[in-house]
């Protein structure tokens, strides 16, 4: 159980149970649908974007609970900052969920999905949500896949 | 841990007999099965998926390549002349296995989905013009949708699907309904459901399709390896299955075809065997069942396909089914106890599989929780995602068994099980 631990932190297992902005944006300027064919998961996120500054940010679907957390812990950690810098946290969450480089300073608590990093089946499952993020901001209209 | 106090109490029959099976000298024939998975006995529960492979049919690939290989069917030296013996004595097992009236109603493909295509390509083809339509159920594989749907884009024909109750059963008057509109060319239906364990009954489905005239193809995927066939009972025109999920190596299928039907079939692919005599102006195809097989064939996995046969037929099918249904009635009910968990297909007639959600918790993650207990199981669509649709939810987790599963293994997984609650709790 103790290693299970690692992957099912209590941050990621209280995500998955009350995840964060949770909710259709009404007034988003963008939005984009992440899918995993693997598993059949599927989440719309939502972004609410002014003068290149992410105002709002939300999420809607079901999926697992890494893939759940990491899309509740993605809004928190984007909400407020520029677009500018979507890219960078992605590389950097990334790295942190598929290597076992020491965790950045600056990623702050999406650092306690780095126990997925033991779980590579697992892997698409917290990126879905960045991966839809990228998508909308792109202006992707299509569906995006992690496959 | 107050759940793990509520767990249920351990099975209290010996757990290495089981309908007369000696289960310690069955799975003492499976070399993988001796391994640990992070640390615990591995307990293999994903064998719908595919399943594990006794000695006896490792060792006649083995035998195969360092003894006797050559390519079949065309060498004079005494190598090929073996590989052919061999490789044609493979075809009259499985000829035996399924009763079939003759071996050159049995066509070697790659899997279940090739064999599928073949006739939806060949039969399908030359058979389904525009307006007419295709009969299968809500309860199909993947493999059983996609390539009617390719048949009837390409024809302009029509996919009519016959839907099953919440229990996970075919509803057997709206099958029939739908085999009444005089235009259905062929019913393709499930023998038993991967992601439901449905035991359709297809000799009444076959004899209600064949009633109204309709050819009937039967994808007996998941049944073979739990109920013994036979073709000429079943009366069936096309039956499909795959030799991984039966003990045998991956990259073989079966296609059995009644041989009026296979004899009026165009070829599906072309090249070399499957040939009489070519020439640039004209190629005359060779007799059942070359002209079905061009190319070289997975010849050592035919052969080891043979060995599980034989591997198999000596347990005998009634035993394992017997067995199978022992372990269906203990994992139900253990299942059961566990508060939140929900068994998807109930079925009156079902097979060794139980596809359950867990309250609160995602397949996926029941899945690698479960991995680092050691017990493997499949999280997922199931390749039936339809079937998914038709409950409602994204994915399911499934526990599947084979012939080497014990009474212990279904303790293992509700254990386990009780730990997700725990996790998540």
């Amino acid at each position: 159980m103790s290693d299970l631990r690692d992957l099912y932190q209590e941050v990621i297992l209280d995500h998955n149970k009350r995840p964060r902005n949770f909710r259709i944006l009404p007034q988003s300027t963008h939005k984009a649908d992440g899918v995993n064919p693997l598993c059949g998961d599927r989440i719309s996120v939502y972004l609410d974007v002014e003068d290149g500054v992410i105002k709002d940010i939300a999420f809607q679907g079901a999926g697992c609970a890494i893939s759940s957390a990491s899309a509740s812990l993605m809004t928190e950690a984007l909400k407020g900052k520029p677009v500018a810098e979507v890219e960078h946290l992605f590389e950097a969450f990334h790295n942190v969920v598929t290597t076992d480089c020491e965790c950045p300073r600056g990623l702050g608590k999406l650092s306690v999905l780095a126990g997925v990093r033991d779980y590579p089946s697992r892997v698409k499952c917290a990126t879905l949500a960045w991966h839809a993020v990228r998508a909308a901001l792109e202006r992707h209209t299509e569906p995006v896949a992690t496959e | 841990m107050n759940a793990m106090s509520a767990l249920p109490a351990l099975s209290t029959l010996p757990p290495t007999r089981s309908a007369g099976l000696d289960l310690v000298r069955i799975r003492a024939e499976f070399p993988i099965l001796r391994q640990k998975i992070h640390g615990k006995p591995l307990v293999y529960l994903d064998n719908a998926a595919s399943v594990q492979k006794p000695k006896a049919v490792i060792d006649a690939i083995g035998e195969c390549y360092s003894g006797y290989y050559a390519n079949i069917h065309r060498g004079v030296h005494l190598l090929s002349e073996r590989s052919t013996a061999a490789y044609e004595g493979a075809r009259e097992k499985v000829r035996a296995f399924l009763n079939a009236a003759s071996v050159q109603e049995i066509i070697f493909t790659r899997n279940t989905t090739e064999s599928i295509n073949l006739v939806a390509s060949s039969f399908g083809g030359s058979v389904v013009k525009a307006g007419d339509e295709i009969v299968i159920t809500g309860m199909e594989h993947h493999s059983n949708i996609v390539p009617w749907q390719l048949l009837c884009e390409r024809t302009g024909a029509v996919l009519k699907v016959a839907p099953f109750t919440d229990a996970g059963e075919l509803i057997l008057e709206e099958y029939e309904r739908l085999l009444d509109s005089g235009r259905v060319k062929l019913a393709a239906f499930v023998h038993l459901s991967n992601a439901l364990g449905t035991i359709n009954p297809v000799k009444l489905m076959i004899e209600l399709a064949h009633a109204r005239g309709v050819p009937v193809l039967v994808d007996g995927a998941q049944a073979v390896p739990h109920l013994a066939v036979d073709m000429q009972a079943l009366d069936c025109d096309f039956y499909a299955f795959s030799s991984h999920k039966i003990y045998g190596p991956s990259g073989v299928g079966v296609l059995y075809g009644k041989q009026a039907l296979l004899e009026a079939m165009p070829p599906y692919q072309g090249g070399g065997d499957m040939i009489r005599l070519v020439t640039f102006e004209k190629t005359e195809y060779a007799d059942l069942p070359n002209k079905f097989e061009a190319g070289t064939p997975s010849i050592a996995e035919v052969i080891g396909l043979g060995a599980a046969l034989d591997w198999l037929t000596a347990i005998g099918l009634d035993a394992v089914a017997a067995h199978e249904h022992e372990l269906l009635e203990y994992t139900t009910t253990q299942l059961q106890e566990i508060p939140g968990l929900n068994i998807m297909g109930m079925a009156r007639d079902k097979a060794a599989l139980a596809a359950f959600t867990l309250q609160g918790v995602h397949p996926h993650d029941i899945g690698t929780i479960l991995d680092r207990e050691g017990v493997a199981i499949r999280a997922g669509h199931h390749c039936a995602q339809p079937v998914m649709q038709r409950y409602g939810v994204p994915a399911t987790a499934r526990a599947s068994f084979a012939v080497y599963n014990t009474r212990d293994e279904v303790d293992a997984l509700v254990k386990s099980l009780w730990k997700v609650k725990e996790l998540f709790e």
